[in-house]
C-alpha cells in the first residue's frame, strides 16, 4: 500500500503520498504556487526540476529559511504557509533579480502576451527594477526554424532538459558562467552548425522569449498583397486539433472547418489539406514497405529492414547527425508536406495554367523543423522551393486574430478540390501511431487481397513511449515498432544498429506524443492532457470520414493515373522520393 | 560529415586516459584533468574524443570545461604564472604585482606571450595566506612578492637570449 503523509499547508488539512513535493501537494489542493523553472509532464516521464529559479519559496514552521516548493518533499505534520508577507517580499526580490539582467523590450519581444515572465511580473506587481548592474550580452542567432536570444534566458534549463534527457539530441547545454553563462551548444557555434535537428520542443517549453520561431507572417502578408502571385495553403492534421486553444475553446476541439474558413478569409486562392499528401505518402511509403518485405520474403538478405517511416523532419535530421550508417533504411518517401508542394508545383500548376515561378506553396505546420525542411536544397527547382515556407499553428492564430476574424463564430467550410481530399487515414497521422496505423490499412489489403474489416488498430495508439504491435498478413507476422520523442527512437535506433531488433517497419516522430504535441502548436504548459485531448479529436475526425483508407482516395487514384503512373514509377521516384546526407562527425588519426 | 583530425598518439593518450575510467560520464572532470595534465590544455578536437568515448553530447564535455576555471581551452605559457587574488593577498597588494606582470610580459590575465614562454592567470586563494602576495610559477611558489621581485621572477624563468628553441 502506497505511504500517505499528511500536513497542512495554509491552514489546509492535505494528504499526499510519501515523496511528493511541497509545491505538487499545494496545487493538487487548488493552491496554486506560482513557479518559473518548474517543469512536470508525468504521462511522458519528461521532467525538469532544478529548483534554480526560487520564485516558489513558501515558509515552513520551525524552519529559519524559505523553502522552494518544488524541491521540498512533504513531511508528516509539516505546517506551511505559502500566502504570508515574508513569502510575497521574497518573491517580489527573486523576480527583481531575475529581471535586473533581462532585457525590457516587451512591446517588441515575439513572446510578449505568451510568457511567463512578463506574467509573473505583472502578478507581482513588478513596477521597477531595483537592481540594475552588468547586462548579458550574446549575439541573437536566427536559424531557418529557431530564433535564439539568450539575453532573455532566465536559466530555468527546460530547454536543456528536453535537448538532452527526453531528445538525446545534446545540442544544448548550460556553458560559462557569471554573465556569460549561457545554454549554447558546444564551442557556442551557432545552432546552425550544432546537431540540433531543429525539432523545437525546446521552443515549446521556453517560458520566454529566449528561444522563439523564425516566423514568416509578415512574408505571407506580402505574397498574399501581391495581385502576380497564387497562394494557396497546406495544412497539417495536428493543426485543427490545437488551434482552437488559442481562441480559448476546450483542448481537443476539432475545428477542421473553422480552419478552412479562415485561412479562406485570409486571401488564400485555394485552401488545401497536406492530408491528401498523406494519403499519397502512404501508397508510396506503404508500396515501400511491401516491395522491401516481398523481396526479403524471396530470400534476399540484402534488403533494408525495418523500414522507418520519414515524415518527420526532425527525425530526419537526427538519424543524419546520429545515424549516417544507416542512411538506407529509413524510407526514401519524402514527407506529406514536400509531397505536396512538389505535386502542387506540377501536375495541379498544370492544371490551372500557372507558371511555377507566379506560385507560392504555404503549409501550416504543427512543427518548426518543417520550415527547415521547406528550405532542404534537394527540394527546389532551379532554386524556387517546392514548398516556399511553413507557418506554425501559433502562427496562424496570431495571423487570424491579426485579421480581425472572429474565428468562434466562422462556419464550418470545406477544403478544395482536388488537393483537399483526403481519407481518415491521412488525418491520423498527426499523433503517434498514426502513420503507422494508416500504412497497415492499406499495407494490409495491397498485401493480403482482402477486405480490412476493423480498419482501428488499437495498439498503436497512446501516449507511451514505444508501443509494438504485430499484425497477420496472410500468415506473415508483421512486427511493427512506433517511437515518439527522439530518445525512444534512439533506443530503437540502437537495436537495430546492434543487429538486435525485432521489427519489420517502424514509425518514428520526433516530438512527444507525434506532430500534436509539435514544437509549433500552441503551447502546452506541461499539461499532457492537452496532447491527449488532441490526439482524440484527430482519431474521431478519422472514424467520422466514410473513406479510411488511402488507396481509396479517388484523387489521389486520379493523380496516379493521369500524371504520376504508379507507386515507386520513374515519375514518382522524381517527384516524390528523396535521398539523405550524412551529417556525422567523423575523428580520424592524422 | 565533420571530420576532425589529430595526432595519432593524441587520440591514443585520450583513449586511454577514458578507459582507465571505465569510459563512465560521472568521471569526466577527473578525464578532463588527466587530459589537461598530459596535453597541457583542452582544444575543441581534443573535448570531440572524449565526448564521443564517453558516449555524451560535445556540449556538456564543453559545458564543464568552460565552467572550471582550472580547465583552459587555450595552450598555457612553458611557464604558467599565477598571481593570488584572495583576500589577504588583495589588500597586500597583489593587484599591483598582477599589473606589474601584465605591463612587463605584455599580456593580459589569461593571456600567453607570443613566444610561448609565460601565460598570466589570476586565482583565489592557494592557503598560503601568510605569505601573501603570493605568485606561482608552474609549481614553484613565491611569497611577500613585491614589485621589484617580478622581473627578478620573470628573469629567472627566462631562457638565455642565444637558445635557439
Amino acid at each position: 500500500m502506497e505511504q500517505t503523509i499528511s500536513l497542512q499547508i495554509d491552514r489546509r488539512q492535505v494528504e499526499v503520498p510519501r515523496g511528493t513535493s511541497l509545491l505538487d501537494a499545494a496545487r493538487g489542493a487548488g493552491i496554486h504556487i506560482p513557479s518559473l523553472c518548474y517543469m512536470n509532464l508525468r504521462d511522458m516521464c519528461i521532467s525538469n526540476l532544478p529548483a534554480s529559479c526560487r520564485i516558489c519559496v513558501v515558509e515552513i514552521e520551525g524552519r529559519r529559511n524559505l523553502a522552494p516548493a518544488c524541491s521540498t518533499r512533504c513531511e508528516q505534520g509539516m505546517k506551511v504557509t505559502t500566502t504570508s508577507a515574508r513569502v510575497m517580499n521574497a518573491q517580489k526580490t527573486v523576480l527583481e533579480l531575475i529581471l535586473s539582467d533581462h532585457p525590457t523590450d516587451c512591446l517588441v519581444c515575439p513572446k510578449s502576451g505568451n510568457c511567463d515572465l512578463q506574467e509573473m511580473a505583472a502578478r507581482l506587481k513588478i513596477r521597477e527594477i531595483p537592481f540594475r548592474g552588468e547586462q548579458s550580452s550574446h549575439v541573437r542567432e536566427t536559424t531557418p526554424s529557431i530564433l535564439r536570444d539568450m539575453n532573455k534566458c532566465i536559466y530555468c534549463r527546460r530547454c536543456e532538459t528536453m535537448c538532452n534527457k527526453v531528445q538525446t539530441v545534446g545540442a544544448l547545454a548550460a556553458v560559462n558562467r557569471g554573465f556569460s553563462a549561457t545554454i549554447a551548444p558546444a564551442f557556442e557555434r551557432p545552432l546552425a552548425d550544432s546537431e540540433c535537428t531543429y525539432c523545437g520542443q525546446c521552443v515549446a517549453v521556453c517560458p520566454v522569449g529566449a528561444l522563439t520561431e523564425n516566423d514568416h507572417t509578415n512574408r505571407l502578408l506580402e505574397d498574399l498583397a501581391n495581385p502576380n502571385k497564387t497562394v494557396i495553403v497546406q495544412t497539417a492534421p495536428a493543426v485543427r486539433a490545437a488551434l482552437g486553444e488559442e481562441f480559448a475553446l476546450p483542448p481537443g476541439a476539432s475545428v477542421t472547418g473553422k480552419m478552412v474558413a479562415a485561412l479562406r478569409a485570409l486571401g488564400f486562392n485555394k485552401v488545401f489539406d497536406t492530408d491528401f499528401a498523406a494519403d499519397l505518402t502512404i501508397m508510396e511509403e506503404g508500396s515501400e514497405l511491401l516491395d522491401r518485405l516481398s523481396r526479403f520474403l524471396a530470400g534476399d538478405k540484402t534488403v533494408a529492414l525495418p523500414i522507418l517511416t520519414s515524415c518527420c523532419p526532425a527525425w530526419v535530421n537526427f538519424f543524419e547527425h546520429y545515424f549516417p550508417d544507416m542512411l538506407d533504411i529509413p524510407s526514401s518517401a519524402r514527407s506529406p508536406q514536400q509531397m505536396f508542394g512538389a505535386i502542387a508545383k506540377t501536375w495541379w500548376a498544370r492544371q490551372i495554367g500557372v507558371e511555377r515561378k507566379d506560385l507560392v506553396v504555404v503549409s501550416i505546420m504543427p512543427c518548426l523543423a518543417k520550415k527547415y525542411e521547406c528550405a532542404r536544397d534537394e527540394f527546389a527547382v532551379d532554386g524556387d522551393p517546392d514548398v516556399n515556407y511553413s507557418l506554425s499553428t501559433r502562427e496562424l492564430a496570431g495571423l487570424i486574430k491579426r485579421a480581425n476574424i472572429d474565428f468562434n463564430t466562422l462556419p464550418d467550410e470545406d477544403f478544395d478540390h482536388p488537393m483537399g481530399e483526403s481519407t481518415g487515414a491521412g488525418v491520423i497521422f498527426g499523433a503517434s501511431g498514426g502513420v503507422m496505423e494508416a500504412a497497415l490499412r492499406t499495407a494490409y489489403e495491397l498485401y493480403t487481397g482482402k477486405k480490412l474489416e476493423d480498419v482501428n488498430f488499437e495498439s498503436v495508439r497512446g501516449l507511451q513511449g514505444i508501443k509494438k504491435a504485430t499484425v497477420a498478413l496472410n500468415d506473415f507476422q508483421l512486427k511493427i515498432g512506433i517511437a515518439h520523442g527522439l530518445g525512444n527512437a534512439r533506443a530503437l535506433l540502437e537495436e537495430i544498429r546492434e543487429g538486435k531488433s525485432e521489427y519489420h517497419a517502424i514509425e518514428i516522430m520526433a516530438c512527444p506524443g507525434g506532430c500534436i504535441g509539435g514544437g509549433g502548436q500552441p503551447l502546452h504548459h506541461g499539461n499532457s492532457e492537452r496532447l491527449k485531448a488532441r490526439a482524440k479529436a484527430l482519431y474521431s475526425e478519422d472514424q467520422g470520414k466514410t473513406r479510411r483508407k488511402s488507396h481509396d482516395n479517388p484523387y489521389i487514384a486520379q493523380l496516379y493515373e493521369e500524371f504520376l503512373g504508379k507507386p515507386l514509377g520513374e515519375k514518382a521516384h522524381h517527384l516524390l522520393h528523396t535521398s539523405y546526407f550524412d551529417k556525422g562527425k567523423d575523428i580520424r588519426e592524422q | 560529415m565533420t571530420t576532425i583530425t589529430l595526432p595519432k598518439c593524441t587520440i591514443d593518450a585520450l583513449v586511454q586516459i577514458c578507459a582507465k575510467h571505465h569510459n563512465q560520464p560521472g568521471e569526466l572532470i577527473n578525464i578532463l584533468h588527466e587530459a589537461q595534465g598530459t596535453l597541457g590544455y583542452l582544444p575543441r578536437e581534443v573535448q570531440e574524443v572524449i565526448a564521443r568515448q564517453l558516449r555524451i553530447p560535445v556540449s556538456r564535455v564543453y559545458g564543464v570545461v568552460t565552467f572550471y576555471s582550472f580547465f583552459t581551452m587555450t595552450p598555457k605559457g612553458r611557464h604558467p604564472i599565477s598571481v593570488c587574488m584572495g583576500t589577504a593577498c588583495y589588500v597586500r597588494g597583489a593587484e599591483t604585482v598582477l599589473d606589474e606582470f601584465k605591463r612587463r610580459l605584455s599580456i593580459g590575465v589569461g593571456g600567453v606571450t607570443p613566444d610561448g614562454q609565460f601565460s598570466l592567470d589570476s586565482l583565489r586563494c592557494v592557503g598560503a595566506c601568510g605569505l601573501a602576495p603570493v605568485v606561482l610559477v608552474g609549481e614553484k611558489v613565491y611569497g611577500r612578492v613585491t614589485l621589484p621581485d617580478v622581473e627578478k621572477i620573470i628573469t629567472e624563468h627566462s631562457r638565455p637570449a642565444s637558445d635557439p628553441s
